[in-house]
Order: C-alpha cells, then sequence, then structure tokens
C-alpha cells in the first residue's frame, strides 16, 4: 500500500510525469464540460420553450437523441466513429480536431451534459410564476432584456437542485474519459492495478477520491442553494 | 437467415451480415439491464424499509450504503468490485481448496448494477413512502390490517405514484449504463456494434445503429411509464387524464 502510494501518489493527484493526470485532470475535465455546457444550454433552453416551431424542434430533437443514448455510445462515436470518415480526415481543421483524444472526449462531454442541461433549464423557466414576467413587462422589459435580467435568473435560482445533481452525474461520467486514453483518476487507478496487483487499493483509491469530489459539490451546492433561493424558503414567525 | 432476408429483399435488415450479432447484443443488454433492475428494486424496498426504520443498527448501514454508492461513479465501483471480487473469490477457494471459480462479466454486471441502483431506488422509495400521509396507515392499523396487508393494500399503491417518476428517471439511467458493462468483456449491444464496426471497417454506421436501438428502448420505456402513471394516478383530481 505504502509503494503503491509512494509510486502513484502524485499520478493520482495531479501529474504522471508526461502531463496532467488523476484528479487534475478529471477536475480539468469536470470544469471544461460544465463551463462550455453551462453557455451553451442558456440560449438552447430559451429556444427549447420558444413559441416558433422551427426553433422549438430541433432543440427537442437534440436532447431527445442525446438524453436517449448512452453516454459511452456518444463518446466512441466522437472517438473512434467520427475520424474513421474520409470527410473529416481530409479536411484540415477537423482533422486536428478529432485527432486529439481530449478534443474528442470534450466534444462527447459537453454535447452530453447540455442535453440534459437544457431540459433542467427549460423546465425551470415554465415553472417561473406568471406574476413575476408580467411584472416586468409592466416595466417596460422586453426581447433579450426581458430574457437576461428576468427570465434566465429566476430560472436558474430554481433549477439549482436540479442542475447540482446533473453536476455530479457529470463528474461521474468523466470517469469515462479513460476509455479515450485520457489520464484522468480511474485512468491512474488501472495502469496502479496493472503494475501492482493491488487491485483493491488502487480502485479504492480512486473511489475515495471521487467521493471526496461529490461531497465537495454537494457541499458548495448546499452554501448556493443558502444564498441564492433563500426567497424560496418560507420565513418564520 | 442471411439468405432469408436477401431473399426477400431485406437486405439492409442483416445489416451486412451482422444482424444476428446486433441481435444478440441487444438481446445481452436486455438481460442485463432488466435482471439489474429486478435486483435494485428488491435491494431499494429493503434499503428504504431499513432507513425508515425506528432500529439504528438498521438505519446506520442503509445510510452509509445509499451515501457512499452514489457519491461515486459507476464505472469505477464496476471494476473495483469486478476486480476485487474476483481475486477475493480465488483466495477462497484456494483457502478452503475447491477449484479455480471464474466470474463471467455477466453475472459480475448484474450484481455489481443491481447493487449500485439499489441505492438510488432506496432514496426514491425512501421518499415516496415518506409522502404517503401517515393517516392512511394509521387508518388500515385501526381497521385491523394485518403488516403483509397493510402494505400491500394501502402503502404500496399510493407510494407507487409519487415513485413512478423516480422509477422511470433510474430505469432510464441504469438502461444507459448497462453499456458501460461492454468494457469489463461483455458481449452485449456496444461489444457487438464495435466488433462489427471493426471487421468491416465502418465504425460510425454500427454505433449510430447501437445508438438508435438504445434510442427506441428507451422511447419504449417512456411510454410504458407515462401509461403506468396514469394507472396509479387514477382517482387523483386533475392528475389522471
Amino acid at each position: 500500500m505504502i509503494e503503491l502510494i509512494q509510486e502513484y501518489g502524485l499520478a493520482y493527484l495531479y501529474s504522471d510525469g508526461a502531463g496532467l493526470s488523476g484528479l487534475a485532470m478529471t477536475l480539468w475535465l469536470f470544469i471544461v464540460t460544465m463551463v462550455c455546457g453551462f453557455f451553451l444550454s442558456l440560449p438552447l433552453a430559451l429556444a427549447r420553450i420558444s413559441r416558433k416551431l422551427w426553433l422549438r424542434w430541433p432543440v427537442e430533437f437534440y436532447t431527445y437523441l442525446f438524453r436517449g443514448t448512452p453516454l459511452y455510445i456518444q463518446l466512441l462515436i466522437c472517438y473512434t466513429g467520427l475520424y474513421g470518415l474520409e470527410v473529416v480526415r481530409d479536411h484540415e481543421m477537423l482533422d486536428r480536431f478529432f485527432r486529439n483524444a481530449l478534443n474528442c472526449t470534450l466534444l462527447a462531454f459537453v454535447l452530453n451534459t447540455c442535453a440534459y442541461t437544457v431540459e433542467i433549464f427549460a423546465g425551470a423557466i415554465r415553472n417561473i410564476p406568471h406574476g413575476e414576467i408580467e411584472a416586468a413587462q409592466a416595466y417596460g422589459l422586453h426581447g433579450w432584456k426581458l430574457n437576461l435580467f428576468v427570465v434566465l435568473p429566476a430560472a436558474l435560482r430554481r433549477s439549482l437542485p436540479a442542475y447540482s445533481n446533473e453536476l455530479i452525474l457529470m463528474l461521474h461520467a468523466t470517469s469515462l474519459a479513460f476509455t479515450a486514453t485520457i489520464a484522468d483518476i480511474l485512468k491512474v487507478a488501472r495502469d496502479a492495478n496493472a503494475a501492482t496487483f493491488l487491485t483493491f487499493q488502487a480502485f479504492g483509491i480512486a473511489a475515495l477520491l471521487y467521493m471526496l469530489l461529490s461531497f465537495a459539490l454537494v457541499g458548495l451546492f448546499r452554501l448556493a442553494e443558502r444564498r441564492w433561493m433563500r426567497f424560496l424558503v418560507p420565513s418564520r414567525g | 437467415m442471411n439468405d432469408f432476408l436477401h431473399s426477400v429483399g431485406l437486405q439492409a435488415l442483416s445489416l451486412q451480415g451482422f444482424g444476428p450479432l446486433l441481435a444478440q447484443g441487444t438481446w445481452m443488454t436486455l438481460k442485463l439491464a432488466l435482471l439489474s433492475l429486478g435486483l435494485s428494486l428488491l435491494l431499494g424496498l429493503l434499503g428504504a424499509s431499513a432507513k425508515l426504520s425506528p432500529l439504528r443498527l438498521l438505519r446506520i448501514p442503509a445510510t452509509l450504503y445509499t451515501t457512499l454508492i452514489r457519491s461515486v461513479p459507476d464505472l469505477v465501483l464496476i471494476l473495483l468490485i469486478f476486480y476485487t471480487f474476483q481475486i477475493w473469490l480465488n483466495d477462497f477457494t484456494e483457502w478452503m481448496g475447491w477449484g479455480y471459480f471464474e466470474i463471467d462479466p455477466f453475472t459480475a454486471g448484474v450484481l455489481t448494477l443491481g447493487f449500485i441502483y439499489g441505492a438510488y431506488f432506496t432514496e426514491n422509495f425512501r421518499g415516496a413512502i415518506l409522502s404517503v400521509p401517515a393517516g392512511q396507515l394509521e387508518a388500515a392499523t385501526a381497521y385491523g390490517l394485518s403488516r403483509a396487508q397493510r402494505f400491500h393494500l394501502v402503502l404500496f399503491p399510493q407510494l407507487m405514484r409519487f415513485a413512478l417518476p423516480g422509477l422511470g428517471n433510474n430505469w432510464l439511467v441504469l438502461l444507459k449504463s448497462t453499456a458501460l458493462v461492454s468494457i469489463i468483456g461483455l458481449a452485449d449491444l456496444v461489444k457487438a456494434a464495435q466488433n462489427a464496426g471493426k471487421s468491416t471497417n465502418n465504425v460510425l454506421y454500427f454505433l449510430i445503429i447501437a445508438g438508435l436501438v438504445y434510442l427506441l428502448i428507451t422511447t419504449l420505456s417512456n411510454r410504458l411509464f407515462k401509461r403506468l402513471e396514469r394507472r396509479f394516478n387514477t382517482g387523483i383530481k386533475g392528475l389522471a387524464s
């Protein structure tokens, strides 16, 4: 056990000598996915509830596709499937993008989490009390101003619990990255297991690290909910 | 099979000769998903009763189970349990003087997924049980129903109403995570698609086919759950329609 930590401790945490690995890699995957997914999902959520069919329908189809299939298949399509196409290999920019495993992984993760997040945000927008939007309209807010200053903030606050769930699932889903040769926590654990045969310890450390990350995330969201959802708590006395 | 499809002009259905392989994979995926669903539902009901029990001896292990399992990715647990369990089993059989006994990926997949999703179903059922008004159970006791009758006739029909949306969600997550079991070597739909893709040099095509099969299963499950929800909501104003 001690040799395992001496040999692979650094790799588990942040560097395997060749670059970012372990905890740092997982965090990097998670943060990039989260940030891209979040900003991509805001306009899509607004399109998802739009009255215009040509706006709503494509987004609906996108979320249906990505929520109805396993992330593993999506990752395989991005990582091995698309690069098999000649169109992709012949196009210089696409070729450079898809040759990099990290790019493929991030693409699959972002598209996946974005689909779930769009549905969460769209649901929250639908559940905003009419009065809030009517009041904003009465104050003369319309169009993108109404969306930016009233609809989105109100929806984002209310979707915090569901969104935190999705982020935790996303964090867990990043463990799939090792199948695309990304050196995340699980990849280090597999390497450590293959080299030392301390199976339980090698995977146990990985499980512990993920557990710590999950608990930290839950804690952060508790704080966020206390701050931004206070107006929904019934006041006492 | 392929000749038959050819003769009736349905070459597309044979999927370049890999139709049967993919069908086998689909069947494997379905078997795995349904068996682990059964196991996890059972564990979920047991876990929920343990979590709501007045006995601390039952409550603490159940809470540990749901908290720990739900904070670790399922893929990590699948690998951890699959490899570790095999080693422990080897040590045990050696110690007992028995022969070598290998766990196949299917059994490991069912046990692991069942164990993991049991934790999610525990939380699901716990919430649903708490949503049933206490007066209902008190009334059942007052009418002299036995414990079994109370569960079967009063608690279960009402708790299902609250549990169904979560059950549907968890079932879909479970179904999609069966794809991970191909990583420990199970010949499921994903594996079949990968193999077919490698031998024909057309990976994308077969991955998309596999994706469509998953999409079909999830869409049908959604329909089924809508139906069930309508059935369990009969008699509730504004919901049954």
